[in-house]
């Protein structure tokens, strides 16, 4: 026997557990609420970005460099965004500095059960853009613009973004 | 426009769409169905619909098939980026008559789940597993937004560059709050609103932290709503009513979509800036919206606006956050950049009929978000920017009273609105611009 509730929430809770229930609106009209699961696994290669993730199974971070313009990328483009012209890959230094930063308590579902995490853009000396990456072993209050810190690297690799993160240096 | 709210079970997106439509023909009694030649559709994501050519069941739903249809999607700026579309088919001759309408159904998924969904409009190789999350994003800017515009100015004496960083974020927490307080009491006079509120600045600070230093009260959340307006060629709109609003300007702007992109370079000036207010700025870095100042410009140009704050009487803007309410008004030109918090303290953005419980010298200078904005009306995505759209629409028409039951957010001989939809981290940004014709 489906069941009805007055309350949305009490509705959420109930399609989780059965699968449907009945939501009787402010109006008075039933609304029959399912719960409608959708899972997909995608095939993704990560084509011309490919090298860059290679690299971090290795313990390196790469960046980009165009070839004609010698506009200098933290985070690797393929072709330059300056002069449109192709980029050669550049191996960053494994230190920075903090350019900019947050604490998310909260977060996207993916990522609900890291927070807090602390999230960086590092900028490296020379180079023309920042790199987004996590800050690890710092607290808020730790944290400022221009704090110097260093690359780590995942043991065992993801092969996602990451598989580098930041830790402050000591 | 359907109200704005955290959940609309009795209605799917199609019946959403029709009652705002019902509403809008109801409007213009002279105008029928027939007389409506294309329309332009704008939801965000196919994730959340989990239904795709959800726009044509929107067109099929409303009875206009066969005629030209099609989906605009442009992210966050989706339903401002619909209006230009509309503005596009009747301008270009094409159309005479030309629905716009939008909507969003963000209720069909949990809110964490539904932030993931927004976080896979950012780069899904570099930025989104990293923790992709829109607050997350837009406090790395505003962030650095203080660090360039408030610890060099108001804490340069400090010499603890830590200290100095942690006073200047708490003074621009206090300034956000502001911005806060403002959208959320505004609102309450507009019954469209999902959030109308009562706030202090203690309140504001007081609720749970987000993304540090962007807090609860300071974002907008997710809804369900829709929107819809009706664009005519100048010829036939005086054929269906006696006040019309003319849509004089149109602008548009872009950027990268990583953060991390954002170049270093020279600020676009408008005409009244000199190259010295921004000596050693890089820009936009991650601290500003060039396609927020891109937008602006040609919008101002296309519009034949030269000074925004004497010739606007109101500002809808697209404030997701606090922050980048404030990173917006220097975007626009409502101030210099480096001058937003000064602008909020100042009272200008705020509306001088309102009492806000805050000491504020100069009120109603240039209301921004009357209307409550997103974070107090909701933000439907695909309906937001349309939203701003119908509320400008009615205040330049005079006729907030009709609509809202009440004339508290009707600004006096308001001659001039302008609306501006913004997207992903400011990767894409529309202005538009709204001038009244006719006044009672
Ligand atoms: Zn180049």
């Amino acid at each position: 026997m489906i069941k009805k509730f007055g309350k949305f929430k009490d509705v959420m809770k109930e399609i989780k557990k059965n699968g449907a229930a009945l939501y009787e609106d402010p109006s008075g009209t039933e609304d029959l609420v399912i719960s409608s699961p959708y899972q997909i696994n995608y095939i993704h290669s990560y084509a011309e970005d490919s090298k860059f993730f290679i690299e971090l199974t290795k313990g390196k971070l790469f960046g980009s460099k165009c070839r004609k313009c010698g506009y200098k990328y933290g985070t690797p483009r393929s072709h330059c965004m300056e002069c449109g012209s192709e980029t050669d890959w550049m191996e960053l230094p494994l230190k920075g500095k903090v350019h900019s930063w947050t604490t998310c308590y909260f977060g996207s579902e993916e990522f609900l059960k890291e927070t807090p995490f602390n999230l960086v853009l590092v900028e490296f000396d020379g180079v023309n853009t920042p790199f987004l990456s996590r800050l690890v072993g710092a607290k808020t209050e730790d944290i400022y613009i221009g704090m110097d810190v260093k690359a780590e690297f995942k043991k065992t690799p993801r092969y996602l973004v990451s598989d580098v993160y930041f830790v402050p240096v000591k | 426009m359907t109200k704005f709210a955290k959940a609309h079970p009795d209605m799917d997106f199609r019946l959403m769409v029709k009652k705002a439509y019902d509403y809008a023909m109801a409007d213009v009694p002279a105008i029928k169905t027939r007389d409506i030649d294309s329309s332009r559709i704008s939801y965000f994501s196919d994730h959340f619909t989990r239904q795709l050519k959800a726009a044509s069941m929107v067109q099929d739903y409303l009875g206009l098939n066969p005629k030209d249809s099609r989906r605009i999607e442009w992210g966050g700026a989706t339903g401002g980026q619909c209006i230009q579309a509309g503005w596009e088919t009747v301008a270009s001759g094409r159309s005479d008559v030309c629905l716009v309408a939008g909507f969003e159904t963000m209720s069909r998924v949990e809110t964490w789940k539904g932030n993931e969904f927004i976080a896979l409009a950012s780069d899904t190789n570099f930025d989104y597993p990293v923790g992709g999350f829109y607050t997350g994003y837009y406090a790395l800017m505003v962030q650095r937004h203080i660090y360039k515009f408030l610890r060099k100015t108001r804490f340069a004496g400090i010499k603890d560059e830590k200290m100095a960083q942690e006073m200047a974020t708490r003074e621009a927490m206090r300034i956000m709050a502001m911005v806060s307080v403002k959208n959320h009491m505004n609102a309450t006079a507009n019954p469209y609103s999902q959030y109308p509120n009562k706030l202090t600045v203690d309140d504001v600070l007081k609720s749970e932290m987000i993304s540090y230093p962007i807090n609860r009260q300071s974002i907008c959340t997710m809804s369900d709503g829709a929107a819809v307006l009706l664009l005519a060629s100048e010829d036939v709109a005086f054929k269906y009513t006696d006040k019309p609003v003319l849509i004089k300007g149109v602008g548009c702007g872009t950027d990268t979509m990583r953060l991390a992109d954002r170049p270093h370079g020279e600020v676009p000036r408008f005409p009244w800036e000199k190259k010295s207010d921004y000596e050693n700025l890089d820009y936009p870095g991650v601290h500003s919206f060039r396609a927020g100042r891109a937008a602006a410009l040609e919008a101002y140009k296309h519009a034949g606006i030269k000074d925004p704050k004497k010739e606007l009487s109101f500002v809808e803007l697209h404030d997701a956050y606090a922050s980048s309410e404030i990173q917006t008004y220097e975007d626009i030109g409502l101030c210099k950049y480096g001058e937003g918090y000064d602008f909020v303290e100042s009272g200008q953005p705020f509306l001088k009929e309102i009492d806000y419980k805050l000491d504020l010298k100069n009120k109603g200078i240039i209301p921004v978000n009357p209307s409550g904005g997103l974070i107090a009306c909701g933000h439907p995505v695909g309906a937001t920017g349309i939203m701003q759209g119908v509320f400008a629409f009615w205040e330049l028409q005079n006729s907030i009273k009709k609509h809202f039951g009440n004339s508290t957010l009707q600004i006096k001989d308001a001659k001039r609105g302008l609306i501006h939809s913004h997207a992903g981290t400011g990767s894409s940004v529309t202005v538009s611009i709204l001038e009244a014709v006719k006044h009672d």
